[in-house]
C-alpha cells in the first residue's frame, strides 16, 4: 500500500479503547486510588479518644518523629522501628532470593523432562494450598523450649541445655518468613529462567564459558527481571507484616505493622494513617530505586 | 478483653439446645418476631444463652462477635449497626461522650435493686474495694437519659447493666516455680528470667506493670488506672530495663497463646485470664491463678442499649436484659469461673455444691463439670483464691482508660521497639 488510509477521526483520539479501559480504570480509582488519598487525607486530621476531627493538622507527623532529631539519647521509636523492619526484611529478602534463585535453577535447568518440571514445580506450590497462618504456627512447636528441635538436640548431646533463641527470636522471624514467601521469588525467577534461549547457554560454553561465568554473565542478567519481581512482593509483604513477626517474635520485636494495628486498636486512625503514609513512601522509594536499576518493561 | 471460643463446647450445646428446641413447640409470640443484633467479644454470646432466650422470650439474638477494641470501634462510628451493646466498664470512657448510648431506666429493670454492691456502691460484703482505675462505680450512671457524662452518685440511668465480672492475677506453674509465690513482683523477678510474660494489649499490660513495680517498692501510684505522664514514664523505664534484660520470653496478645505458652513450659510465670488457666488445667498441665497480696486487677462487662432503639425492639432489649438477670443466664456464667450481676438469683439456678465451689470457696462435694460434661474440677479441689467476698474483696484496681491514653500507648510502641 502507497498510502495510509485516512484517518477518521482527525480531531481526536478514537472512543473505544478509552471504553475498553474504564472499568479497569474505574475499579483502580475507587478501590486503590481513592482509600489512598482518603488514607493522606485523614493523617492530617486531629483526633480525640473517641472522635475523628477533621482538621489540617501536623500532629501525628510531629508526634511520629518526636525525639528524631536528637540523636544523642539513641534512637527515636520511629527510627528504631524502622531499623528492625529494615534489617528484617534485607535478611528475609537475601534468603527467598538465594532459595527462590537456586529452586528456580534446579528446576529449569537440570530437570530435563517438561512433564517433571511442571511435577516438581506444582511440589513447590503444594503448602500454599494450606493457610500461611497454620503453615507459620505449626513452626512453634518445633522450636519451642520444650519443642522437637530442642529435644533432638539435647538428646543427642549437642547441647546441654534447650536453646532459647529458636523460638521468639530473629531466627524464628526470619525462617517463618523464609518459609512463607520463598515461592513468591521462586515463580517469577523460574518464569524469567524458561525463557531464556537454550542457545545461549551453548553458546557461552562454546565460547569456553566456565559454569560460574555462564551464570554471571549470561543467567542471572537474563533472570533480573524475576528477580526484582520477586524482590519486590518480598520487600511489600514484609515491610507490612506484623501477624508474622508477632507470633514468631513473641511480639516483642517492632515492625511498622504492629505500630499501625495498635494504634488503630485505640481509635487513632490519623496516627496510624500518617504511620501508614510514611511506611508507602518508603516502599514506593525503595520499589523505585528497583525499577531504575533494571527496567522491568523492557526486560518483559 | 478479647475471651475464648470454645468451639467444641458451643458445638455441643448447639447441638443439644436444636435437639430441645425441636421437641419443644416453637414459641409464637403475640408481638411478632424481634431479632436483636448483638455486639460484642465472644466471652458471653453462647449458643446456650441464644437458644433459651429464643424459647423463654421469643427473641431471636443475632450474635456478631468482635474483637475489645473493635466493640468500641462499633459503638463510637456505627451505633445504628446493633440493638444490644455488650461492653466492657473501661471502654465507656471513649463511648458515653460520643453520646451514642442511652441511660438506661432503672424503673425498666425488676431486679435493679439486686445488682451486687460491686456496680452500686463499690463494695463487697458491706467493705470498700479497690476503686483505681476505671472502677464500674465511677462510670455506672449518667446525669440523664440523653447524657454524655457520668454521674457522680446513683441516678435513675444506667450507663451498662452488668453481665459478668472477674478479678485477674497471675498464672504460674507451680511445678516449674517450685516455691510460693505471693506478690507481683515476682513477675519482674530475675529468677525467672526468660521465663515470663506479660499481655501486648497496652492499657492492661501496664496496669500488670504498675502492681509489679508497687510491689517493688519502687513506686506508689495515685491511681495506677490513671497515671500521670512521669508515672507512665517510670513504669515503661522498668519495663524496657526487664525486656532488655531478657526478662520476658514472649508477650501475649490472644487467649490462646497465653494458654499455649503456659502448657508449654515457654513461660513459668505471666498475667492470664481465668479460662486460660482452667484451659492449661484441662490439659493435665498443672496451673496455678495465684491469689497475691497486692490484690486484684479486675474487670467488668455489661449490656448498653444504643440511644437509635426504640419501639418493639427496645422494649423486646429491656426484656432481654431483665430475662438475663433472672437466674438461668447467670449460673451459667458462675458455672464458668466469671461473677453474675445478680448472685440472688443465679444461687437459685444451681446446684448447692456449685454454688459453694464457685462462690463460697469451699472444696468441691463432687467433680465440678462444664456445661458439656466435661469434669473441670475434681471433687475435694478448691478454687483459687476462695470464695466471691475473698476474690471481689481483694481487688486493687479495675482495667482503664487513663487520661493520658495517647501519650501511654506511643510510650508502648517505643517500650516493644526498645
Amino acid at each position: 500500500m502507497s498510502s495510509s488510509p485516512p484517518d477518521r477521526r482527525p480531531m481526536g483520539r478514537p472512543v473505544a479503547p478509552l471504553l475498553q479501559a474504564a472499568p479497569l480504570a474505574l475499579v483502580l480509582l475507587l478501590f486503590f486510588v481513592f482509600p489512598l488519598l482518603a488514607t493522606a487525607v485523614v493523617s492530617l486530621w486531629n483526633y480525640t479518644e473517641y472522635s475523628l476531627v477533621p482538621d489540617v493538622t501536623s500532629r501525628n507527623y510531629v508526634e511520629m518523629f518526636e525525639g528524631c532529631s536528637n540523636l544523642g539519647e539513641g534512637l527515636c521509636t520511629t527510627f528504631r522501628t524502622y531499623l528492625s523492619t529494615l534489617r528484617l526484611c534485607a535478611m528475609v529478602w537475601a534468603f527467598t532470593t538465594l532459595f527462590g534463585f537456586a529452586i528456580s535453577y534446579f528446576l529449569a535447568f537440570h530437570i530435563r523432562s517438561d512433564t517433571m518440571r511442571m511435577a516438581l514445580f506444582l511440589v513447590c506450590t503444594a503448602p500454599f494450598l494450606t493457610s500461611n497462618v497454620i503453615r507459620m504456627i505449626s513452626w512453634l512447636p518445633l522450636l519451642g523450649r520444650e519443642g522437637v528441635v530442642n529435644q533432638f538436640l539435647v538428646a543427642s548431646g549437642l547441647v546441654d541445655q534447650p536453646q532459647d533463641w529458636l523460638l521468639f527470636s530473629d531466627f524464628s522471624v526470619v525462617l517463618a518468613f523464609v518459609h512463607l514467601y520463598t515461592l513468591f521469588v521462586t515463580v517469577p525467577v523460574f518464569n524469567s529462567m524458561m525463557r531464556i534461549d537454550r542457545r545461549l547457554l551453548e553458546a557461552a560454553q562454546d565460547a569456553g564459558a566456565s559454569g560460574w561465568q555462564t551464570l554471571w554473565h549470561v543467567v542471572i542478567p537474563l533472570t533480573k527481571p524475576g528477580l526484582v519481581i520477586g524482590s519486590i512482593f518480598v520487600i511489600v509483604l514484609v515491610m507490612g507484616d506484623f501477624v508474622t513477626i508477632g507470633v514468631m517474635g513473641g511480639q516483642q520485636i517492632a515492625s511498622i505493622g504492629k505500630i499501625i494495628q495498635v494504634q488503630m486498636s485505640y481509635l487513632q486512625f490519623p496516627a496510624a494513617a500518617a504511620q501508614a503514609v510514611v511506611l508507602l513512601g518508603l516502599v514506593l522509594l525503595v520499589i523505585a530505586v528497583m525499577t531504575k536499576l533494571i527496567d522491568i518493561r523492557r526486560e518483559l | 478483653m478479647d475471651k475464648p471460643i470454645r468451639a467444641g463446647r458451643r458445638q455441643l450445646l448447639q447441638g443439644a439446645a436444636g435437639l430441645a428446641a425441636g421437641l419443644a413447640a416453637p414459641a409464637v409470640h403475640a408481638q411478632g418476631a424481634v431479632t436483636l443484633r448483638y455486639v460484642g467479644t465472644a466471652v458471653n454470646q453462647h449458643a446456650g444463652i441464644k437458644e433459651k432466650v429464643r424459647q423463654d422470650l421469643g427473641i431471636t439474638l443475632e450474635y456478631i462477635p468482635v474483637t475489645s477494641d473493635d466493640v468500641v470501634r462499633r459503638a463510637v462510628t456505627q451505633p445504628n449497626s446493633l440493638d444490644i451493646l455488650d461492653a466492657e466498664y473501661w471502654m465507656l470512657k471513649k463511648i458515653i461522650p460520643s453520646g451514642n448510648l442511652m441511660g438506661m431506666d432503672a424503673n425498666r429493670i425488676k431486679l435493679v435493686g439486686e445488682i451486687s454492691t460491686v456496680f452500686t456502691k463499690g463494695e463487697v460484703a458491706g467493705k470498700k474495694i479497690g476503686d483505681q482505675g476505671t472502677a464500674p462505680i465511677k462510670v455506672s450512671y449518667m446525669p440523664a437519659r440523653d447524657a454524655k457524662t457520668f454521674a457522680t452518685g446513683q441516678t435513675q440511668w444506667l450507663t451498662l447493666i452488668p453481665t459478668t465480672y472477674n478479678a485477674d492475677t497471675l498464672g504460674i506453674r507451680p511445678d516449674r516455680v517450685g516455691r510460693p509465690i505471693e506478690s507481683w513482683a515476682e513477675l519482674l523477678n530475675p529468677e525467672f528470667k526468660g521465663k515470663a510474660s506479660i499481655l501486648n494489649i497496652p492499657s492492661i499490660g501496664i496496669m500488670d506493670a504498675a502492681m509489679a513495680v508497687e510491689a517493688m517498692g519502687r513506686h506508689k501510684y495515685a491511681d495506677k488506672g490513671n497515671m500521670t505522664r512521669a508515672e507512665i514514664d517510670l513504669t515503661m523505664r522498668v519495663l524496657t530495663e526487664a525486656k532488655r534484660a531478657g526478662q520476658f520470653r514472649a508477650f501475649w496478645k490472644d487467649f490462646n497463646e497465653s494458654v499455649n505458652l503456659m502448657a508449654s513450659g515457654e513461660t513459668v510465670i505471666q498475667s492470664m485470664w481465668s479460662p486460660a488457666v482452667t484451659a492449661v488445667r484441662s490439659r493435665g498441665i498443672p496451673c496455678t491463678y495465684q491469689p497475691l497480696k497486692e490484690g486484684y486487677r479486675a474487670w467488668a462487662a455489661g449490656f448498653g442499649l444504643p440511644k437509635t432503639l426504640s419501639g418493639r425492639k427496645l422494649d423486646a432489649s429491656y426484656e432481654f436484659i431483665n430475662w438475663f438477670l433472672s437466674g438461668w443466664a447467670g449460673a451459667f456464667l458462675n458455672r464458668q469461673g466469671y461473677y453474675s450481676a445478680v448472685l440472688s438469683t443465679a444461687q437459685k439456678s444451681m446446684e448447692a455444691y456449685e454454688w459453694d465451689f464457685w462462690m463460697m470457696g469451699k472444696p468441691a462435694a463432687q467433680d465440678i463439670k462444664a456445661p458439656d460434661g466435661t469434669v473441670m474440677e475434681k471433687a475435694g479441689s478448691v478454687r483459687d483464691g476462695g470464695s466471691f467476698d475473698a476474690r471481689m474483696g481483694a481487688v486493687a484496681c479495675w482495667n482503664a482508660v487513663m487520661d493520658e491514653n495517647d501519650y501511654m500507648v506511643r510510650k508502648w510502641n517505643e517500650f516493644i521497639a526498645a
